[in-house]
C-alpha cells in the first residue's frame, strides 16, 4: 500500500484470504454475537428500520447448545428431532454418494457437508405449494420435503428409473411436486426466475411464496443484481437466500466482495428487508425463515437473507481444496457443526441422549443403504438399466418437430 | 403491422387470463413502438406492466412466471439488446422442458423489433435470428405482413414451448421493398395489410409462397420477402417468393418443392453472410435438392461487418443486389 493516498503510479488490489495451504486458520474477522442477543422485528418492520439485522448474526444456540432470545422457542421436540433426523439423512446420503462416485457408479457429486442446517430448516418453513429455486447444494430441501431418496439415487445414476431419463447432470434434480425446481449448471440464473415464480403467484392473487437461492460467489453474477431490482419494484412474494459457505470452488469470499460489507447488506440499496444469520443454527434458521416466508404471506414484501456457513467438504467431486485452503480450516470454523449443535440442544432440552444418536445413526445409514441397493437394482451410469437413446429427442419440444424426427431416424432409434 | 402486433396480444389477453406483458415502456406508455398501446388500460397493472432495463431481469423473471403457469408475452425494446437475456434465454428457457423431462415448461413469447433500413446505425438494425436458430428448444418467427404477424402472434402465445419473435420494424408502417427513395406505403393499400377481427392462427413451421414462379426459388423472410418482390418486377425473372415466416421449425417440405421445380435457389436476408441463417438453408437445399440442382445455391445478406449507419443502403441487401444474383443464377 506504499504510497496510498499520493497521486503516482496506480495498482491493482486483488483481494486474499488471511490464510493459504500450511496457514493456521483465522476467522478472527468473523464477529458472532451472543446467542439471543439479536433482535427479532416484526413481520411488518420497514426494511429502513432493520438496517443493523444485515451487519450482525442472529444466533439461537450458545456454546452449551441451550436456545435463547427472541428467535428461539418455534420448534418443539419432535419437531427438532425431526430435523435433526434430516440432515443426519443428507450427510449420511452424501457420505454414500461421494463413495458411489469413487466406485464409478456415477460420474460426479457434491456435497452439502457442514450445510445442512441452511436447507433442512428452511424447507420447514415452506407450506405444500410453494416454490424453491435451488442451486446444486439445496439438496436438503428435497430430503427435509420427503422426496424419495431411491428418486434422487436414480438421478444420480442416471439409470432407466432416471426421473430426468439420464439428461441431466448428476444431482441436478427437479420436482415440481416437491416444490424444488429444476437444477441449472448456470449460476445465478434462478435467482431472477423465483422473483418472476413469486410475481405470477401475486398477479394471480394466489397465496403460494418462491424461495430463491444462490451462494456468495454467484451473487457477483448480474441475475443476482435484476432479481433484486425486480423483487423490490414488484414487492414479490419471495424469500431471497444467500448461502455464503466462505468459498466459491477455489476463490474465498472476498472475490464476491463479502469484505466490502455483508452480503446481507446489499439488501439495503434495493429498499429489501435483510437479515443475517448462523447458517449452522437449526433453529436460527427456522425462525428466520419463518419470518421472512411470513413476511411474503402478508404481501409485505421480499427478504433477503445470509446464511453464515462453511464450506466443509470440496467443491465438487472433481476438486481438492487443500491446493487452496488449510485442510484443518473447516475445523476451526467458529460456528461448529450443524449437526452437532442440534444434537447437544436436544440432549440438553432432554429430548435426546448420545444413545439414540448412535442408534439413529445406524438406522439412518441403514435406511440410505437400502435406498442405494434398490436404486442400484435400476442401474447405474457404467452398469445395468439406463434411460433409452431415443430420449434423448423427447421434451425438447412440447411436439417433436419434423428435424428432430429425421435425426431421431438417423440415429437408428 | 403494429396494429396486428397489438390487435393479436389483446386477443391473446381477452382469451386467456395466464397471457401477461411486460418490458421496457410497454405499460402506461403503450411501447415505444405502441405495440401495446391501450393493454394497461384495457386489462389493468396486473396483466401489462413497465419493466426495469434489464434484459436479463424481463426474460428472466418471465421464465418464472411461465414455471408457474402464466403465458407470459415480453418485449426486448430492440433485438440488438437481448444479449444481456441470451443466458436466461439459451441457458432456460429453450432447456427447461428437457432437462426436467417435461416437469416445468415455458410458454413463453419474446418479441423484439429486428432488422436494418431505418438508418438504425449498429445498435438498433441488427438482424440475429441465427444465434436464436442454433438453439435447440426455440422457435424462431419472422412475420413478414400484419395478416401473418397477428396470426404467428397469437400462435406464438399459444405454443406451449418458447418462441422468439422477430419482428422487422422496417414493416412495422408499411411493406419496404428496399428502395429508401420512393415514397412508403401504408398497409392498408397491400393485400396481406387486412387483418381480420377476433382470433385466428398462422400456424408456426409453415412457409408461404408470396410469389409463384418456374425459373428459380428464392427464400426470404422478414423484409427480405418485399425485395424480393421488388427484384422479380425489376429483372423479370420468373422467381418463386417462399416467405419462410417461421425459421424454426422450418417448412422444409414447401421450400424442396419449390427447388425441385424451379432447379435454382436463392437464399436472402439482412443479417450477416457467415453461419448466418441462410447457411443452414443453403446446407438443406443442397442435402435434400443436389440432383434437381442446375446450378449452385446463392446467397444475398448482409456484409460480415457491423451495421453501419451512413452507409445504410450499401449494407442494406436491396432489389439491384439480389437482381444481379438471380441473373447470375439463372445464367449459371
Amino acid at each position: 500500500m506504499s504510497g496510498a493516498g499520493e497521486e503516482g503510479r496506480l495498482s491493482l488490489t486483488v483481494p486474499e484470504p488471511h490464510v493459504r495451504p500450511g496457514d493456521q486458520p483465522d476467522f478472527s474477522d468473523l464477529v458472532v454475537p451472543p446467542a439471543g442477543s439479536v433482535r427479532r422485528p416484526p413481520v411488518d418492520a420497514d426494511p429502513q428500520d432493520i438496517r443493523d439485522l444485515a451487519y450482525t448474526i442472529i444466533t439461537v444456540l450458545d456454546g452449551e447448545g441451550r436456545a435463547h432470545g427472541p428467535w428461539a422457542g418455534a420448534l418443539d421436540d419432535e419437531a427438532l428431532r425431526e430435523g435433526l433426523r434430516h440432515m443426519m439423512v443428507l450427510r449420511a446420503f452424501d457420505a454414500r454418494m461421494q463413495m458411489a462416485q469413487r466406485q464409478g457408479k456415477t460420474s460426479f457429486y457434491m456435497q452439502n457437508l457442514g450445510e445442512e442446517a441452511v436447507a433442512c430448516a428452511f424447507r420447514t418453513a415452506l407450506r405444500p405449494g410453494d416454490m424453491n429455486f435451488p442451486t446444486y447444494r439445496q439438496a436438503g430441501l428435497l430430503v427435509a420435503g420427503g422426496y424419495p431418496l431411491v428418486e434422487m439415487m436414480n438421478q444420480i445414476f442416471s439409470n432407466e428409473s432416471d426421473p430426468l431419463k439420464g439428461r441431466q447432470l448428476p444431482i441436478f434434480y427437479s420436482s415440481k411436486s416437491h416444490g424444488f425446481f429444476s437444477i441449472s449448471g448456470n449460476l445465478g440464473t434462478q435467482f431472477i426466475q423465483a422473483v418472476g415464480w413469486a410475481m405470477a403467484s401475486a398477479i394471480m392473487n394466489d397465496t403460494k411464496i418462491a424461495a430463491g437461492w444462490i451462494g456468495d460467489g454467484a451473487t457477483a453474477e448480474s441475475d443476482f443484481h435484476a432479481a433484486m431490482v425486480f423483487a423490490s419494484t414488484y414487492h414479490a412474494p419471495v424469500v431471497l437466500n444467500i448461502v455464503n459457505n466462505q468459498w466459491a470452488i477455489s476463490t474465498f469470499q472476498g472475490i464476491a466482495r463479502g469484505e466490502a460489507a455483508t452480503f446481507a447488506a446489499r439488501g439495503h440499496g434495493f429498499g429489501i428487508a435483510a437479515l443475517r444469520v448462523d447458517g449452522n443454527d437449526y433453529l436460527a434458521v427456522h425462525a428466520v425463515a419463518s419470518w421472512a416466508a411470513e413476511r411474503a404471506r402478508r404481501n409485505l414484501g421480499p427478504t433477503l437473507i445470509e446464511y453464515v456457513t462453511y464450506r466443509a467438504g470440496a467443491h465438487s467431486t472433481s476438486d481438492d481444496p487443500s491446493a487452496y485452503r488449510p485442510r484443518v480450516e473447516s475445523e476451526a470454523w467458529p460456528l461448529g457443526d450443524p449437526i452437532a449443535r442440534l444434537k447437544q440442544h436436544l440432549i440438553a432440552r432432554g429430548a435426546w441422549s448420545p444413545e439414540r444418536h448412535v442408534q439413529a445413526e445406524a438406522e439412518v445409514l441403514e435406511t440410505v443403504i437400502e435406498a442405494q441397493r434398490e436404486a442400484e437394482t435400476h442401474g447405474t451410469l457404467h452398469a445395468g438399466g439406463k434411460p433409452s437413446a431415443r430420449d434423448i429427442f423427447e421434451n425438447v419440444y412440447a411436439q417433436m418437430p419434423p428435424h428432430l424426427k429425421r435425426q431421431r431416424q438417423d440415429a437408428g432409434v | 403491422m403494429i396494429e396486428a402486433i397489438r390487435d393479436a396480444i389483446g386477443t391473446a389477453m381477452e382469451a386467456d387470463p395466464a397471457v401477461v406483458v411486460f418490458g421496457q415502456d410497454v405499460g402506461y406508455f403503450g411501447g415505444v413502438f405502441r405495440c401495446t398501446q391501450g393493454l394497461q388500460q384495457r386489462f389493468g397493472k396486473n396483466r401489462c406492466f413497465d419493466a426495469p432495463i434489464s434484459e436479463l431481469g424481463i426474460v428472466g423473471a418471465a421464465i418464472g412466471m411461465a414455471a408457474y403457469g402464466l403465458r407470459p408475452c415480453v418485449e426486448i425494446q430492440f433485438a440488438d439488446y437481448v444479449y444481456p437475456a441470451y443466458d436466461q434465454i439459451v441457458s432456460e428457457a429453450a432447456r427447461l422442458r428437457y432437462r426436467s423431462n417435461g416437469d416445468f415448461t415455458a410458454p413463453l413469447v419474446i418479441r423484439m423489433p429486428t432488422g436494418g433500413g431505418i438508418f438504425g446505425g449498429q445498435t438498433h438494425s441488427q438482424s440475429p435470428e441465427a444465434l436464436f436458430t442454433h438453439v435447440a428448444g426455440l422457435k424462431t418467427i419472422v412475420p413478414s405482413n400484419p395478416y401473418d404477424a397477428k396470426g404467428l402472434m397469437i400462435a406464438a402465445i399459444e405454443d406451449d414451448d418458447p418462441v422468439i419473435v422477430l419482428e422487422p420494424k422496417r414493416l412495422y408502417n408499411g411493406p419496404f421493398d428496399g428502395h429508401p427513395d420512393r415514397p412508403v406505403t401504408p398497409w392498408s393499400k397491400h393485400p396481406l395489410g387486412e387483418v381480420p377481427d377476433g382470433h385466428y392462427t398462422v400456424p408456426l413451421g409453415k412457409a408461404a409462397i408470396r410469389r409463384e414462379g418456374a425459373a428459380v426459388t428464392v427464400l426470404a423472410y422478414g423484409t427480405m420477402v418485399h425485395t424480393a418482390e421488388a427484384a422479380a418486377i425489376e429483372t423479370g425473372i420468373d422467381a418463386e417468393i417462399v416467405d419462410l415466416r417461421s425459421l424454426v421449425p422450418l417448412d422444409l417440405e414447401t421450400i424442396v418443392a419449390s427447388v425441385e421445380k424451379t432447379g435454382r435457389c436463392v437464399v436472402v436476408h439482412e443479417a450477416t453472410l457467415t453461419s448466418g441463417f441462410g447457411a443452414e438453408l443453403a446446407a438443406l437445399v443442397q442435402e435434400h435438392c443436389f440432383f434437381h440442382l442446375e446450378a449452385p445455391v446463392r446467397r444475398v445478406t448482409g456484409w460480415d461487418t457491423p451495421y453501419p449507419h451512413a452507409q445504410e443502403w450499401d449494407y442494406f441487401p436491396g432489389p439491384a443486389r439480389l437482381g444481379r444474383v438471380l441473373r447470375e443464377a439463372l445464367e449459371a
